[in-house]
């Protein structure tokens, strides 16, 4: 398998949410998409499986093992989605049937991707819920979705998700509505269960702290486009683009640990992320970048790669390296 | 060291259960306390109790037992009137910048209201100059007090809600997941927004969190909580170099953060975690992995393994 | 964030109907006031039952009395019981579900169990009952029409005051020492109140109707004031061989109630914060 998401726009109306994303993912390997809200990076998701919301338009091409999603039609779309991509979203609940018990609800799809019997598609979800280490899975295969625990209805969420095997994974922020120790399990069972089938993985997430401990490569976002993409340990440790640089010195955890406790202090980025429909002109991060210059103002720089494997969209990245 | 600001002894509320169901003990007998300019961080999970534990100590709900004293006052002993002048001295910073203001009111209009509570509430000019101060002081302009709640990002919000809670001039601020709802890079302005005001006018924070981060960096003393019981007290560094309760040390490994590198996969514990009656235990007993019979047949108490650090474990410093 | 900023939105279909139907039907009630084509009450045998256009734009009746002009008077009877009405049973209905919410417990118990009562007597049969105590006139068709409407105020102000009593903002401000009262008044009325208007306008005309009702039985205005429903109980035995004396206020009624209806869905639409998203 292999994606490569090319010139991918998503317009509704006038306005452009997303602007100029390009990145290529090949078999095995795992990206983490990265960005606060207003980014882009959950529209990004919706535009790859195709789930985008009414009215909203497309363009570019997602190349699937160089098919075009984009182009096919809906039907064709459709078993693609389910069979070759799984996706995993935030809030599990709204996502699962509340009036249907959550073995059907896994054996649903097994029945119709993989067109087995009623009899297998049972036993394959039961071995599923297992698989995602559902405590006592033998039991909760007859639970509602309301009857389980926040961490519980995610695992059914990846269950569902895995049910079809698929190659790529697409995991919405995940864990975003989970308590921390929980958050730690399903994002171990999540690392464990990529590694063991050898799927691709896509991470999204506002957490720093998630995707440097479940991805190789980092794209991080900002207000509708790439900022900066490129091997993890990199964008973590040197980063090429004044906002991830900023994003980094904004987490409490990297606040200089020693020096008089009262004279610490976050380097926050000043300002808000400007909506969809009021971005500045040129580069759309530079009212709020301490390295803004007027070179910055006029055009929107172009994206461009600085190091093999490691793109940047700013013209003072060289500053930084 | 001062007089504490805030007394909390055997703080207890219990709610009813539906029907058969034993009562959900919120908050089950939390005793500490705050002193004068100093942060206490109250870290815990959802359903920890955090939440109730705020709404009790600003009075805005009775105890099912314990006291509340603040600056001396025992605040569920005192005729309402009393109780309105010493809400003054103790105010309240909400989790969601859009359900804490009310957006039918002008920023000005929402700022002022705690200056009800002044016996002789300034009006006219002199309201607006308390306003104007105020939000000078968090950062905002004079003129955004005739604007609307909605003309504000999440963040300059958050700006208001701590304007309002700093206009009665009070000595502690009770912060509940104050940044929780915000972006990382405009939670960082908030941060240091708490702190510049902590250290410049010397108020006391109850800073609530279920971010391990955000409590490191503000507070001086940490709090776990875990189903309605302080686990674990402590100094702040104390609590992160030296972690002696199962659960505080399950929080630390479970946090994502950037050092810790890549996940190893781990056996993930396959215990339920249901809300239950645990008089008689420890609440943790059934995730904890160095549980014992003991600990499903006695509740421990608090021990003190070093000055100010407290650890509610039958095995304080023994794991 | 602030769609309402960037863009003038159209105003809901609905609504532009509505309005202009019940701003109509209002100044029709306002100038009959001051003018009519004849006096609604004048008698003028000599002109009985005559056809549209005939006498007058929509005829006449038995008495020779014009039709048009016993419309407009009709519909100032009509409106103004109804305002009149639906103001009685929004304030001590709001002041009742407001205060429910504000007190909870043993109040609000009795308080929705005695809305219960009331709105398990039809509207008609609890106009009729004290229409027979107090006699007809304006103050009884107002009366039992508002008692009928109250609990319908009680139970949406509830509802709706409990949602904003669970926002933070009442928190805060009882932290900042507001009682109950205050906070109901600086809080949770303006929040409500957009639930509360498009429920009156909603209310206005089921009032319409329920006033037509009552004077069709005669238990509305006595004669000789003029009203839609005893114009339409007047046209019953002429319905053969003047059936415009029928269609008429049967059409006001209709419309009226229509107008209004609209008028209520459309600033439904209007206040559904919904809206704001859609493009």
């Amino acid at each position: 398998m292999s994606l490569a998401v090319e010139n991918l726009a998503v317009h509704l109306g006038a306005r452009a949410l997303l602007a100029d994303m390009s990145f290529r993912l090949e078999n095995g390997a795992t990206l983490g998409i990265v960005g606060e809200s207003g980014s882009g990076k959950s529209l990004l998701a919706l535009a790859i499986i195709g789930l985008l919301p009414e009215g909203m338009q497309a363009q570019g091409r997602v190349l699937l093992d160089g098919e075009d999603l984009l182009a096919l039609p809906e039907s064709a779309l459709c078993h693609r989605r389910g069979a070759r991509i799984g996706m995993i979203f935030q809030e599990p609940a709204t996502a699962l049937n509340p009036a249907m018990r959550i073995g059907e609800q896994i054996a649903e799809g097994l029945i119709w991707h993989r067109r087995i019997d009623a009899a297998a598609a049972r036993a394959e979800s039961l071995r599923l819920l297992d698989h995602v280490r559902m405590p006592d899975a033998q039991r909760r295969f007859a639970f509602y979705p309301h009857e389980l625990s926040g961490g519980q209805r995610q695992r059914v969420g990846i269950a569902i998700a895995l049910a079809p095997e698929p190659e790529l994974l697409i995991a919405d922020e995940p864990t975003t509505a989970l308590d921390v120790t929980v958050e730690s399990e399903i994002l171990d069972l999540l690392a464990e269960l990529v590694a063991e089938a050898r799927m691709s993985l896509i991470l999204i997430s506002h957490d720093l702290g998630i995707i440097a401990g479940m991805t190789e490569r980092c794209l991080v976002m900002y207000a509708g486009t790439r900022f900066e993409e490129g091997p993890k340990e990199r964008i973590l440790r040197k980063p090429l683009n004044p906002y991830t640089l900023g994003l980094l010195a904004a987490l409490p955890e990297r606040a200089p640990a020693t020096g008089e406790r009262r004279a610490r202090r976050l380097a926050g980025i000043p300002g808000n992320v400007p909506s969809a429909g009021r971005l500045p002109p040129g580069c759309r991060f530079a009212d709020r970048c301490a390295m803004a210059i007027a070179a910055c103002r006029p055009v929107e720089p172009a994206w461009r790669a600085l190091e093999p494997g490691h793109g940047v969209r700013c013209i003072r990245a060289e500053t930084l390296l | 060291m001062s007089a504490p600001v805030l007394e909390v002894r055997n703080l207890t509320r219990h709610f009813r259960g539906r029907g058969s169901a034993p009562a959900l003990k919120a908050v089950d007998g939390v005793t500490f306390q705050i002193e004068e300019g100093s942060t206490l961080g109250v870290v815990g999970e959802s359903g920890s109790g955090k939440t109730t534990l705020a709404r009790l100590i600003m009075a805005l709900d009775r105890p099912t037992a314990g006291e509340v004293i603040f600056a001396g006052h025992d605040l569920f002993a005192q005729p309402a009137a009393e109780l309105a002048r010493l809400r003054r001295g103790f105010q309240m910073v909400f989790q969601d910048p859009y359900g804490s203001l009310d957006p039918r009111m002008s920023v000005g209009r929402i700022i002022a209201e705690p200056l009800h509570l002044e016996p002789a509430a300034p009006r006219g000019a002199a309201r607006r100059a308390r306003v104007a101060e105020v939000l000078a002081e968090v950062g905002l302009a004079p003129g955004d007090a005739g604007r609307r709640p909605h003309q504000f990002s999440g963040g300059q919000r958050q700006r208001i809600a701590i304007a309002r809670a700093l206009i009665s001039r009070p000595q502690l601020v009770i912060a509940d997941e104050p940044v929780s709802a915000l972006d990382l890079s405009v939670q960082a302005q908030v941060l240091n927004l708490l702190m510049d005001l902590r250290d410049r006018e010397r108020l006391a924070f109850l800073f609530i969190s279920h971010n391990l981060a955000v409590v490191e960096f503000l507070a001086d003393r940490i709090a776990v909580m875990y189903r309605g019981r302080f686990v674990e007290t402590g100094p702040a560094e104390e609590i992160f170099r030296h972690p002696m309760h199962p659960y505080t040390r399950l929080l630390l490994e479970s946090e994502p953060r950037l050092e810790k590198g890549k996940r190893r996969a781990r056996p993930a514990p396959m215990r339920e975690d249901r809300a239950g009656d645990w008089t008689h235990a420890c609440a943790f007993a059934p995730r904890c992995p160095h549980a014992t019979m003991d600990c499903t047949a006695r509740t421990p108490v608090p021990t003190a393994l070093a000055a100010g650090h407290d650890v509610t474990c039958h095995y304080a410093g023994e794991i | 964030m602030s769609a309402a900023l960037e863009s003038p939105r159209r105003p809901p279909p609905a609504l532009v109907a509505g309005g202009a139907i019940t701003a109509a039907f209002i100044l029709l009630a306002l100038i009959s006031r001051i003018w009519t084509p004849e006096s609604p009450t004048r008698i003028h045998i000599a002109l009985r039952l005559k056809p549209p256009l005939a006498a007058g734009l929509l005829g006449t009746d038995p008495f020779g009395r014009d039709v048009l002009s016993m419309l407009m008077a009709g519909t100032w009877t009509s409106l103004s019981t109804a305002f009149l009405a639906v103001a009685l049973g929004l304030l001590l209905g709001v002041a009742l579900g407001t205060a429910a919410a504000a007190l909870r417990g043993r109040f609000e118990e009795a308080a929705m169990r005695s809305a219960d009562v009331i709105f398990a007597f039809p509207a008609l049969i609890t106009a009729i009952m004290v229409t027979n105590i107090f006699g007809p006139g304006q103050a009884t068709a107002v009366t039992a029409i508002g008692v009928f409407i109250i609990p319908v105020f009680a139970r949406v102000a509830r509802a709706s005051a409990l949602q904003i009593w669970a926002r933070d903002y009442c928190l805060a401000a009882r932290a900042a020492g507001k009682g109950r009262l205050a906070i109901s008044l600086e809080h949770v009325i303006p929040n409500i109140a957009g639930t509360l208007l498009v429920q009156a306008t909603i209310q206005l005309a089921l009032a319409i109707l329920i006033e037509a009702g009552l004077s069709f039985l005669g238990l509305g205005l006595p004669p000789p004031t003029p009203s839609w429903g005893r114009m339409l109980n007047d046209a019953q035995t002429f319905l053969d061989s003047a059936p415009w004396l029928a269609v008429a206020p049967g059409v006001a009624i209709a419309l009226a109630v229509l107008g209004f209806n609209l008028l209520g869905d459309g600033l439904r639409d209007l206040f559904d914060p919904r809206r704001d998203r859609a493009p």
